[in-house]
Order: C-alpha cells, then structure tokens, then sequence
C-alpha cells in the first residue's frame, strides 16, 4: 500500500505528513517530522520510552499506527515548555536527578504530565501508577516521585492554592 | 528498533462493513483493535497479515453500559474506560482488579476488552524476536516443526494471557461474535480452547461485538475475587492468575461457586469441583483446603514463562486459598501477595 497523507496537530501546530501505513506514529514523529526527543526503546510496548500525549491520554507511540493519528492532537516532549521556559516537571527532575542517563526521560515526563494534567495533587501511589509503564534503568524512581511531588505543589502555588503542604 | 512489515490497512465504519472486509480479503487477513498484541507480534513476525481490518473506527463499539441490569461492554472499549467506570467498579470488583492489572496505564489507553480476550497465547520459545527463534529453527506455533517447551509432543503448549478471561468466565460472561453470514452468543468460557495455536473456537473470521455480565453475578449477589502471580507490579504478564466468583444464601451457604486459573494451560482451566465441595455448605478451611489440592492437580504450568513451572504449581495451592479467603472474609495467611493489586 502507498504512502497516506496524515494531517493532524503537534505539540499545538498542525502538520501534514506522509507515510505508509505500517509507520508508527513513533517513527512519523521522529522520522518525518525530526521530533527525536520522543525515544526508540523496545518497539514492543515494554519500555514507555517511546510515550506521548494522545488526545488528552498517554499513549505508547510505537504501538499507534500513523494513520490513526489523522485529525488527533499528540504532545510529545518537546511541546511541554512553553515561551522558552521550561514545565515545572522538566525544571523539578533536573533539580532532583530524577534522570542519570536521560534515556527514559521524555516518556517519563509525558506520563507525569499527563499525571498532572489531571490531578495536581497526587498521592504517592498515584504517582507510582502513573510510571508503571516507564522503564528506568537509572534511578530507582524514587528522585522522579519526589519531582512529581516537588513540580506539583509548585504548580498548586502557581494557581494560588495551598502551596507546599 | 522493530519494524511493522507492509500492510494495507482498511477501517471500515460498521461492523457490518469490516465482517464483510475480514471475509473477502485475502487468507492473510487480521482484525486490530488496540493493537497492543497484533503489533508487536507483527514486528516479531510471529504472526503475519497482509490486510489489517482495524475496528477502531466503528462508532458506538467502545460503549460500556454498567448501569443496565446486564452489563454490556462494547468490543472495543478500553481497558483504561473499563477502571474508569465507577458503576462497572462498584458492581464488578474483582473484574475491575483484573483489568486494572494489564499491561501498564498507557497501554491500557490503547488495548481493548476484544483484544484482551482473544489475545494470542504466549511462550518463552515464541515471543521473541524473528532472528532469536530463526537461531532455534523456529517452532509448532509458528514456521517450525518442534515444541521446545515438550519436544516429542505433537501439540503446543503456548499458554493463555488474557487476565480479564478468567474472571469473566467465572462471572458467567456471554460474548457475541458477528461475521458476514452469520451472529450468535456463546459462554464466554466456550470460546476457548485448549490448545496453544487453535486456542480460540471463534472463527477467524467472526468480530467479538460485545461482552455480556449478567446481573445476577454482581456484588449484591455474588463475591468475587482476582490474584496474579508475576515478577514485577506492572507490564508483566500472569505466570499465574486465580478468578472465583461465590454465590451464598441469606445464611451464608453457598449456593453456586466458580473458578478458572489463568496462564497455567492453553485456555483458561476451570476448576469444576469447587461447586460440588462448597454447595450446601458455609465457606471453611477444610472446604479452600480441598479446592486448593484439587486445582493444583488442574493446573498444569510449563516451563514456557517467567518462574520455575513446579514452583507456579506450588504457588496455585497459595493463591486459590488466598482468593477464597478474601471471597469467605478470612484474614490472609502469612503468605503475602508478591504485589498487591487495587484499583488506583
Ligand atoms: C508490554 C505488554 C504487557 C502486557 N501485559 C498484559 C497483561 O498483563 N495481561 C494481559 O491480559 N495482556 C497484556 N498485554 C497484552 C495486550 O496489551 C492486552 O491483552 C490488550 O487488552 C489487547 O487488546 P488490543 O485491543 O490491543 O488487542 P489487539 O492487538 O488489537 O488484538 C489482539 C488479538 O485479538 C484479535 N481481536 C482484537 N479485537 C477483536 C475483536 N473485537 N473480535 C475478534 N478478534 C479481535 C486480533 O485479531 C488479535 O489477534 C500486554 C502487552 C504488552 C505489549
Ligand atoms: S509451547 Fe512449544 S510449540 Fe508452543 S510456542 Fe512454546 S515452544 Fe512453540
Ligand atoms: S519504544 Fe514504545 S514502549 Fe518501548
Ligand atoms: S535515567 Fe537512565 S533509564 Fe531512566
């Protein structure tokens, strides 16, 4: 089968791609369009290494076709600073060393995006839940909890909620 | 880096269309729907297809209807949708526990109850990577002609993955299959059969439309309970996994009992007796000490996954009296679950 046209919005910009429908959405976004950020860790489904927004949802981008993305919203690691700064998750894993080799790390951070997206006051097991399709071969997780709860509460702050607690 | 071989993808928008698309394509057709096996076992090449039908893009397949006396759940709703149900939570615990336990959270955004339950069987020797078992000249499952796992036997081994498939049959779930000349509803547990290539008795051409719970295996009417072995507390599949429901009478003796053990043979493996040891009885320990010794004969784990086969054995006698003491409200023995499974 040929190549199909793929339209659909990254990280808040609206592409056109085109590729044969056996390309995943994983390669599309690293091949076509040299998002590379998002990582190649397994092509199987083990690792999360590959994880970005799907509309609204995190998904395993090695596992979506590309031609299942036409007319769909993705946020990929690149899409989560805005205005040159960088998200609060990206800023509180780096003042933690939630990451050693940075390998794991953009499928890492979509996930607790996607956390936080949701609920910016996350307990500790809603935290771990939310990893649990991120392979870290690195840290232990531990540091990446303590940057979820770190970036949280700042962000509650931000909107002039209770702040550290 | 795996690679998808080439395929025509066709996403009809009936079931209609895509049972008629499945029966006039090729030989090498393949329905998808979240595609969380089909793809890796595409890129692997241990399954094949030149057409994919892709289900996905049927509107109204994904419903799940929790509030209805039956509960029905539409082929490809999500197993994230499936935990996300409060009703479906509140009604069917045990259900929600095993779903709740699949792959991880982004793969459950993807995966979907129809693809759960006809997912392929799984083996240490078969889920690898095309030059790893090219390096073993292959297997019965797929291109080769020896099982490795029992290697003068004639027949596969490969053993059920589905976590959702024991409950559900313990539940009395009915399933509805439509292909283009034909629809009919069978027993949930019927659709399986015991054999690691043909484990299904859906024909290839038959689209799993709907799941169907009966009411009357709800909480207000039965306990139900779910336990699954593996290594770590997520991403992995069941080495083991134990599914009862117990159906009692105002005074607490039992009136209807059911189990399956999943991943410890090539369908999910119904341990029968444990109607005839519990009814006309209150719960007790001898009663769980009874069923746990004969569904240790039922099980029949081999060395085709992760852990030691005779110790999975063991660990069935633990785990059918851990779910039979949660089902009868005992406290737990000091044996703990590797990982305590819930709902978060
Ligand atoms: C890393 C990883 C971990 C996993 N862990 C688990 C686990 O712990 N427990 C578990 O049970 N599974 C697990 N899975 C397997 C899989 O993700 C789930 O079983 C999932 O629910 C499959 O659904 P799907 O829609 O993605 O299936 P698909 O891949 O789309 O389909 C699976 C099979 O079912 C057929 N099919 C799909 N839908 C229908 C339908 N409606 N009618 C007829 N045939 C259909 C397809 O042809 C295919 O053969 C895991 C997978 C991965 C990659
Ligand atoms: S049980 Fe035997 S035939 Fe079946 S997949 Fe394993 S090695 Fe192959
Ligand atoms: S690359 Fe997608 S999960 Fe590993
Ligand atoms: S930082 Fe190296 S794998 Fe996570």
């Amino acid at each position: 089968m040929g190549e199909m046209n793929i339209e659909f919005n990254v990280n808040g910009k609206q592409v056109r791609v085109s590729a044969e429908p056996n390309k995943t959405l994983l390669y599309v976004l690293r091949g076509n369009l040299g998002l590379t950020g998002t990582k190649d860790g397994c092509s199987s489904g083990d690792c999360g290494a590959c994880v970005v927004m799907l509309d609204g949802r995190p998904v395993n981008s090695c596992m979506v076709l590309g031609p299942q993305v036409e007319g769909s919203s993705v946020v990929t690691i690149e899409g989560l600073a805005s205005n040159g700064e960088l998200h609060p998750l990206q800023r509180t894993f780096g003042e933690t060393w939630a990451f050693q080799c940075g390998f794991c790390t953009p499928g890492m951070l979509v996930s607790c995006y996607a956390l936080l997206e949701l609920n910016d006051h996350p307990s500790r097991e809603e935290i771990l839940t939310a990893i649990a399709g991120n392979f870290c071969r690195c840290t232990g997780y531990q540091a990446v909890i303590k940057a979820v709860e770190q970036a949280a509460a700042e962000l509650r702050a931000a909107k002039g909620g209770a702040g550290n607690d | 880096m795996l690679r998808l071989p080439p395929i025509k993808l066709v996403a009809p928008t009936t079931v209609q269309a895509a049972a008629k698309a499945i029966a006039t394509s090729d030989d090498n057709a393949r329905l998808v729907a979240g595609g969380t096996d089909l793809w890796p076992n595409m890129k692997r090449r241990h399954q094949k297809a030149d057409t994919v039908v892709s289900l996905m893009s049927i509107p109204d397949l994904d419903s799940i209807d929790s509030a209805n006396a039956n509960m029905r759940i539409g082929a490809t709703a999500t197993l994230a949708n499936i935990i996300r149900d409060d009703k479906l939570r509140a009604r069917f615990p045990a259900f929600a526990v095993a779903v709740a336990s699949i792959s991880s959270p982004p793969l459950r955004n993807m995966g979907t109850i129809g693809g759960n339950l006809c997912v392929d069987t799984r083996c240490t020797y078969y889920n690898q990577t095309e030059e790893w078992r090219r390096s073993i000249d292959y297997c019965l499952k797929e291109d080769g002609k020896i099982c490795w796992v029992a290697t003068k036997s004639p027949k596969c081994w490969a053993h059920t993955a589905s976590d959702s498939a024991p409950i559900l049959c313990a539940l009395d779930a009915k399933v509805r299959l439509v292909s283009a000349s034909a629809r009919r509803e069978l027993p949930l547990a019927d659709m399986y059969v015991d054999d690691g290539i043909d484990y299904l008795a859906k024909q290839p051409d038959e689209i799993l439309t709907e799941v169907l719970v009966p009411g009357s295996s709800d909480s207000d009417h039965c306990r139900s309970a779910f336990w699954k072995l593996r290594r770590r507390g997520s991403i992995d599949f069941s080495t083991l996994s134990v599914a009862a429901a117990v159906w009692t009478d105002d005074n607490d003796v039992v009136t209807r009992a059911s189990m399956y053990l999943g991943a410890v043979g090539s369908a999910p493996m119904p341990v029968a007796e444990i109607d005839t040891v519990l009814v006309g009885n209150k719960m007790s320990e001898d009663g769980i000490a009874e069923i746990a010794h004969v569904a240790h004969k039922i099980a029949r784990p081999m060395d085709n996954t992760d852990f030691a086969a005779s110790w999975r054995g063991k660990m069935t006698v633990q785990y059918v009296t851990a779910v039979l003491r949660e089902i009868a409200g005992l406290p737990q023995l000091r044996m703990r679950p590797r990982h305590r499974l819930k709902v978060v």
